[in-house]
């Protein structure tokens, strides 16, 4: 295909490069800042309005951080609940969406209807936090993994992905005696990595990026994960919200920027480790979200 | 006795069925663990509904608590309150439509302009960032620019010689925070879905537009626009089903004393009322009003996209 190669079509092309470098610029600007401020000493962030590039490399905020354990121990649990989790869910995952992929499984289409229908109506707030405490879940890690464990849009694409393989290799494999169990295994899971990978980095960033659940399900400070921590600290400590209830009488006065910022650097890295994967896969993941279940 | 024949019949499709269950035994105990976390927590929330009917107590349990009937939507509707959430609740939604909704097309309509691939590339890995970062380090970063304590945004306002704007507290500063956010965390990851429609368009299309000597805007309007048109309307009618969710783990964040007159939505009503005050039917009736209302519009929306020849979303 040829281009354009008028001058108002050369024009139209730089500034439209121009404006989305902007867009781009902008888009990125907080986090590099926040992450630069992290590094900058007290002193030089109270002198400059804006610091890019440090002159003085420090590890200040980051040495006064982890002087406590709150942080160190609020990333454990994130970390812990993020790897139980993913676990759990893709386990569950990949069983119900082989089971629901089989077409002349009896009662097959009403249980895709009632999954589907969790999409459009819940029970709500209240209800859910009754069902979790009565099962004696508060102030467990549990609490955070097993109330979202399936999510069904994600089992929606697993096993709209696993009837889509083709039936042959499953059919030899029965003749030659196999049963569900060992084709899942020997067959059905090694040929599906591509969408494991995709969803389990979709648990896996749910996981992660959870706190509301925390908020409500754990009263023990102890057991906070690190969005929770990052919302003590920055959040509820910036506004001055109205809500500090949470606070309990752990009120601290307002922390000083670099240690907000370095908070948030350390809640925003391992997002930024799988980033990388997350793109190899998401698009697809996407995509495949986006088409009817 | 009367009709052995028919008996018979029903008895063997019954053993027939049994024998297509039994079959798949192993299928079911797969289905199994899934089914019981479908029931668990999704529709013994729904049969828990029946407190907002009742004066739950929780050392009665649901089936000992006294039935009220529909007292509590009588007093939800006789709040005060009631009218302010469901204005701020209106009005966060036109925001949304309005002002973000169009973003991702305008950005995917730059993106998809753009001939230097690695150039697209790159900044679509850019904008998709945000997206993968929860609400707390999205919320927690502009706080830490837009804080008045040394925030870097006060401190370019002071740098140029004006007055430091209190973002934070400030209940007309709620509004615009609450959409930037949005645009700057979801814009570029809504742009995946047009992008997408996008590549289905003829190349020879626009060769042929050029021929005619459309520009380059005449050739958006003209051939890219309309390719994406059924993308937009249904992704529009999706938002419109969607009024009541406008980000509860967002607001919930960005709320506070100052600006709930602006803020409270039906979610955070709810949590307040319910998990903070302790009135648990109230706000499970609430609760359930909301997720009615949605049900309905989802509903509506759905086949409206139908109504206009698409396929429709369940």
């Amino acid at each position: 295909m040829t281009y354009d190669k008028s001058w108002g079509s050369k024009i139209f092309d730089s500034v439209n490069i121009i404006l989305l470098s902007i867009i781009g610029l902008v888009t990125l600007i907080p986090f590099v800042y926040v992450f630069a401020g992290s590094f900058t000493t007290v002193a030089e962030l109270a002198e400059k309005q804006f610091v890019i590039i440090p002159t003085q490399f420090t590890f200040e905020a980051y040495r006064y951080i982890f002087s406590t354990n709150t942080v160190s121990r609020a990333m454990g649990v994130s970390v812990g609940v993020t790897l139980a989790g993913t676990l759990f869910s893709l386990i569950l995952t990949i069983l119900m969406a082989y089971g629901l992929s089989k077409r002349d499984l009896v009662g097959r289409r009403l249980i895709m209807f009632l999954v589907i229908f969790t999409m459009l109506f819940n029970g709500g707030l209240i209800p859910s936090f009754i069902i979790v405490k009565e099962l004696g879940l508060i102030d467990t890690y549990a609490a955070l993994i097993i109330p979202s464990a399936l999510s069904a849009f994600n089992l929606i694409i697993m096993r709209n992905f696993f009837q889509n393989l083709p039936e042959g290799l499953e059919e030899s494999a029965k003749i030659d005696g196999a049963g569900s169990w060992n084709i899942l295994l020997r067959i059905v899971i090694p040929l599906s990595m591509p969408v494991i990978a995709t969803i389990s980095l979709f648990y896996a960033v749910g996981y992660w990026n959870t706190y509301f659940q925390a908020v409500m399900y754990i009263n023990d400070v102890t057991k906070w994960p690190i969005q929770v921590i990052l919302r003590q600290i920055v959040i509820l400590a910036s506004a001055l919200t109205g809500d500090t209830s949470d606070f309990g009488g752990d009120y601290v006065a307002p922390p000083e920027q670099g240690i907000k910022m370095a908070v948030i650097v350390i809640a925003t890295v391992p997002i930024l480790v799988v980033y990388p994967f997350l793109q190899k896969h998401f698009t697809k993941g996407a995509m495949l979200g986006s088409i009817k279940g | 006795m009367s009709q052995p024949s028919t008996s018979t019949a029903t008895l063997k499709s019954n053993s027939d069925l049994m024998k297509r269950i039994l079959k798949n035994t192993a299928l079911y105990f797969m289905i199994l663990p899934g089914l019981l976390y479908f029931f668990i927590f999704k529709y013994l929330p729904m049969f828990g509904l029946v407190i907002a009917f009742q004066d739950y107590k929780p050392y009665k349990g649901f089936f000992n608590s006294e039935w009220v009937g529909f007292a509590h939507f009588e007093r939800l509707f006789s709040e005060s309150d009631f009218l302010m959430i469901l204005s701020n609740t209106l009005i966060l939604f036109l925001m949304n439509i309005v002002i973000y909704f169009p973003v991702p097309i305008i950005l995917a309509l730059m993106l998809n302009e753009v001939r230097l691939q690695l150039f697209k590339r790159f900044i679509q890995t850019v904008v998709y960032i945000p997206h993968f970062m929860s609400w707390v380090i999205i919320v927690s970063i502009s706080f830490v620019m837009l804080s008045t304590d040394r925030g870097i945004i006060n401190e370019l306002f002071v740098a140029m010689g004006w007055e430091k704007v209190n973002f934070l507290m400030n209940s007309d500063w709620f509004r615009p925070m609450y959409i930037v956010q949005i645009i700057w965390r979801e814009a570029g990851w809504g742009t995946i879905i047009y992008l997408a429609a996008i590549t289905a368009v003829d190349p020879q299309l626009y060769e042929a537009a050029r021929m005619d000597g459309a520009g380059r805007f005449r050739q958006i309007w003209h051939i890219t626009l309309p390719a994406i048109r059924s993308v937009i309307v249904i992704l529009l009618l999706l938002k419109i089903g969607d009024v009541l969710e406008l980000g509860f783990e967002h607001i919930f964040l960005l709320l506070n004393a100052m600006n709930r007159e602006v803020g409270e939505i039906f979610d955070t009503y709810v949590y307040t009322a319910g998990l903070k005050q302790g009135q648990f039917s109230y706000s499970a009736a609430i609760g359930f009003f909301k997720s009615l209302v949605g049900l309905v519009l989802i509903m509506i929306a759905n086949w409206l996209a139908k109504r206009f020849g698409e396929e429709g979303i369940y």
